[in-house]
């Protein structure tokens, strides 16, 4: 088990590497360097820099060797913390991104608590009262959520609750408490308006886990053993629960290892839409205006959140699955 | 999605396997693709689908015949017209489908004049009359469209779904649009398909530590979170760059994600397909290596292939359409879906013309239809089975 475990742990950090090289790779792509868009930056706001000023700083961030040594430079930085300057907002990268992370990690989770939380009682229910009303519904609804790009969904809710109900549904808190420092009430706050762009989110990931549910719970109930429990007198619920389910559940978790950068994926799209304070917005804007360290920071702080999310879920379906365990000692 | 597919195949009267021994015997001498093409037909959603599918691509061959206004000209004065609704016959009953034209009003505000809807005039629509000038299929130079008006009056206008906030008409867009944007998912596709069997076809027919490398690829690829990727990539595209050139691009970083899935049906197959007797025998019959692979093996999994390519379409359209809707896809004077989408961005916009949403429904008509067709060619894609 130590071994399966060190061997993903192994792939996590290859993943990692390869996200950091990509990332870099984003921050060189735009012609010139940072300290050419710098001193374009103080020349429009009419102060200039003299070429011994703008050798000093290549040298300091070392832009005039190669590439490999530039990218080894960056990682050493990054790995003490230190991101670079962000030249739009003339702050740290840091300290601009801030609390948007973690809303980007609250939201994505909260996204992944829904999908399970929703898939898992429904996928149940589907494969048990299989071609009922409540089945035919939950696949039709399954339908809508696989079909529709959640952007879209984010942006027709939005238009309905603005036009029928009078509400406006962006936004992750009230205005009182948007620019307001974290307190009780700020977080209460918070879990009111946590749960619409979770499911917005959840949605599509539902519909396709609720498909993978079923179809594995409809596999595992017409098995032997399952009339062997019927048969032995077991209550329908135990029947149910303590078998078929358990032993569905194990793609179920491996699905959720390619959920996780899923969900993640859509919360920078979805908050656009919906306006939400997560790295989205800011990821867009360091984008367009080629704030390459802002960029670089960003792709690779989501690539850490999913590296890590993936790797979460390898050790839950190896605490789910006994078969897993079993095989990987072995 | 088989279940679903099955489901509906229900409502739809789908009927139970053919038995007796007529249908038996035709069953026994039927080609492989007669047996698919039977599989196929018994799934009516995914029959519905193909035709749905098809006319899509039909209307995206004939997108400039179908639009009635050059989707580029613009006229300030004509912004957020609201969609207007043919009146099919005229007052004396005669069928004369007709629309209401506009009439200037001066805002008294900015002092500008704004066209509104003129109930009192009317603008009758002609079949096959001429409008604006293009080439039919790039070729052939043309003015004829499907409908028409006398354009000679500037108070005359048709505007079947509105327009948007430079008086430009959505129908027509979402014509060309449709044209973009479903090439733009055929092209991804390939691009991802040359990927695909490439690599899925060496992983499974060496294995061993090549398969184990190329499958660790993969299972990397497909962690990283796609769409931060896509957005630095293609917002590194040089603002220097043609439409045409930034449509390659965005077609290739779309694709760039795509071709995991397909590398892992066709390994799939490979591996299944290379200890099957059919195979072992050819092998032992001295054939060679590239024969057995495009004489014998090749034909028995093309329906796979072109399934599992069906199944990712859709998501080379909604990969596109996030994109542009970002504003970091393909750029204007190109228009696709998500062009059309952005300039629904924001509730204000939304407020004052929702109908620029409407680019939202061949969206998802055309994701359903090629999810439902996929379901259905996958199914009939093991005849056998």
């Amino acid at each position: 088990m130590a071994a399966f475990i060190f061997r993903r742990f192994l792939l996590a950090l290859a993943t990692m590497w390869a996200i950091s090289v990509l990332a870099f790779t984003i921050i060189q792509l735009p012609p010139g360097d940072f300290v050419d868009a710098y001193i374009a930056r103080l020349s429009s706001t009419g102060s200039s820099v003299s070429l011994a000023e703008a050798q000093g700083m290549r040298e300091l961030y070392g832009l005039d060797k190669p590439y490999a040594v530039q990218y080894l430079k960056w990682v050493g930085r990054v790995i003490k913390g230190d991101f670079g300057e962000s030249m739009e907002w003339q702050r740290p990268v840091s300290e601009v991104i801030g609390d948007r992370l973690w809303i980007t990690v609250l939201i994505s989770f909260a996204a992944l608590l829904v999908t399970w939380g929703l898939a898992l009682p429904i996928g149940i229910y589907s494969a048990v009262r299989q071609y009922s009303v409540g089945d035919y519904v939950f696949t039709f609804i399954g339908f809508i959520g696989l079909a529709v790009p959640n952007f879209l969904l984010a942006l027709i809710i939005l238009y309905v609750s603005f036009r029928w109900f009078g509400l406006n549904v962006g936004g992750l808190f009230s205005s009182e408490y948007e620019l307001a420092p974290w307190s009780l009430a700020k977080v209460w706050d918070l879990t009111w308006h946590l749960p619409l762009p979770a499911l917005i989110l959840a949605l599509a990931g539902t519909a396709q886990l609720i498909r993978i549910m079923r179809a594995n719970l409809l596999d595992e109930l017409r098995k032997p053993y399952v009339v062997t429990a019927r048969a032995k007198g077991l209550t329908e619920t135990r029947v149910i629960l303590k078998y078929p389910v358990r032993a569905a559940l194990n793609p179920f978790a491996s699905t959720l290892a390619y959920l996780f950068p899923y969900l993640v994926s859509g919360s920078i799209i979805v908050s656009l839409v919906l306006s939400l304070p997560t790295v989205g917005p800011v990821l867009l804007k360091a984008l367009i205006a080629q704030d390459m360290y802002l960029a670089g920071a960003i792709v690779l702080l989501l690539g850490l959140l999913t590296v890590v999310g993936t790797f979460l879920s390898d050790l839950a379906l190896m605490w789910i699955d006994p078969r897993i365990r079993h095989q990987v000692d072995q | 999605m088989t279940v679903i597919a099955n489901m509906f195949g229900r409502w739809f009267g789908r009927k139970a396997p053919q038995s007796g021994a007529i249908g038996e015997d035709r069953i026994a001498v039927a080609t492989q693709s007669q047996l698919i093409w039977w599989r196929f037909k018994k799934h009516k959603l995914a029959v519905l689908s193909l035709v749905v599918v098809a006319l899509f691509y039909l209307l995206a061959l004939f997108a400039d015949f179908l639009a009635y206004t050059d989707p580029e000209s613009s006229d300030s004065r004509r912004g957020y017209i609201p969609p207007q609704s043919i009146c099919w016959f005229d007052s004396d009953g005669a069928f004369r489908p007709y629309v209401h034209g506009l009439k200037g009003v001066r805002d008294m505000k900015t002092f500008k004049l704004v066209y509104t809807v003129d109930p009192n005039r009317k603008v009758y629509i002609k079949f096959f009359g001429e409008g604006y000038a293009y080439n039919l299929f790039g070729l052939i130079p043309t003015k004829r469209h499907l409908l028409s008006y006398d354009s000679t009056v500037p108070e005359n206008g048709l505007f079947l779904l509105g327009t948007d906030v430079q008086g430009r008409d959505l129908w027509s867009r979402l014509m060309v649009a449709s044209r973009v944007s479903l090439l733009i998912g055929l092209a991804g596709v390939t691009i991802s398909l040359f990927l695909g069997v490439l690599f899925g076809g060496i992983s499974g027919l060496y294995g061993g530590a090549i398969d184990t490398a190329i499958q660790r690829v993969i299972e990397l690829v497909r962690s990283i979170p796609t769409i931060p990727l896509w957005m630095g990539l293609a917002a590194a595209l040089p603002n220097t760059w043609s439409s045409i050139q930034v449509y390659f691009a965005i077609t290739l970083i779309i694709s760039l994600i795509g071709w995991t899935d397909l590398a892992r049906v066709v390994r799939g197959r490979f591996l299944s397909l290379r200890e099957e007797d059919f195979v072992v025998a050819a092998d032992l019959m001295g054939a060679s290596r590239m024969r057995i692979i495009f004489r014998h093996m090749l034909p028995s999994f093309t329906s796979h292939i072109i399934a599992a390519v069906s199944l990712a379409l859709p998501a080379m359209i909604i990969s596109e359409t996030s994109l542009s809707f970002l504003g970091l896809g393909l750029r204007p004077p190109a228009i696709s879906w998500g062009i059309l989408l952005q300039d629904a961005q924001n509730i204000q916009t939304l407020a004052i013309a929702p109908w620029l949403l409407l680019a939202a429904v061949p969206v998802i008509i055309v994701i359903l239809a090629f999810n439902f067709l996929g379901d259905g060619l996958r199914d009939a894609a093991d005849p056998y089975g």
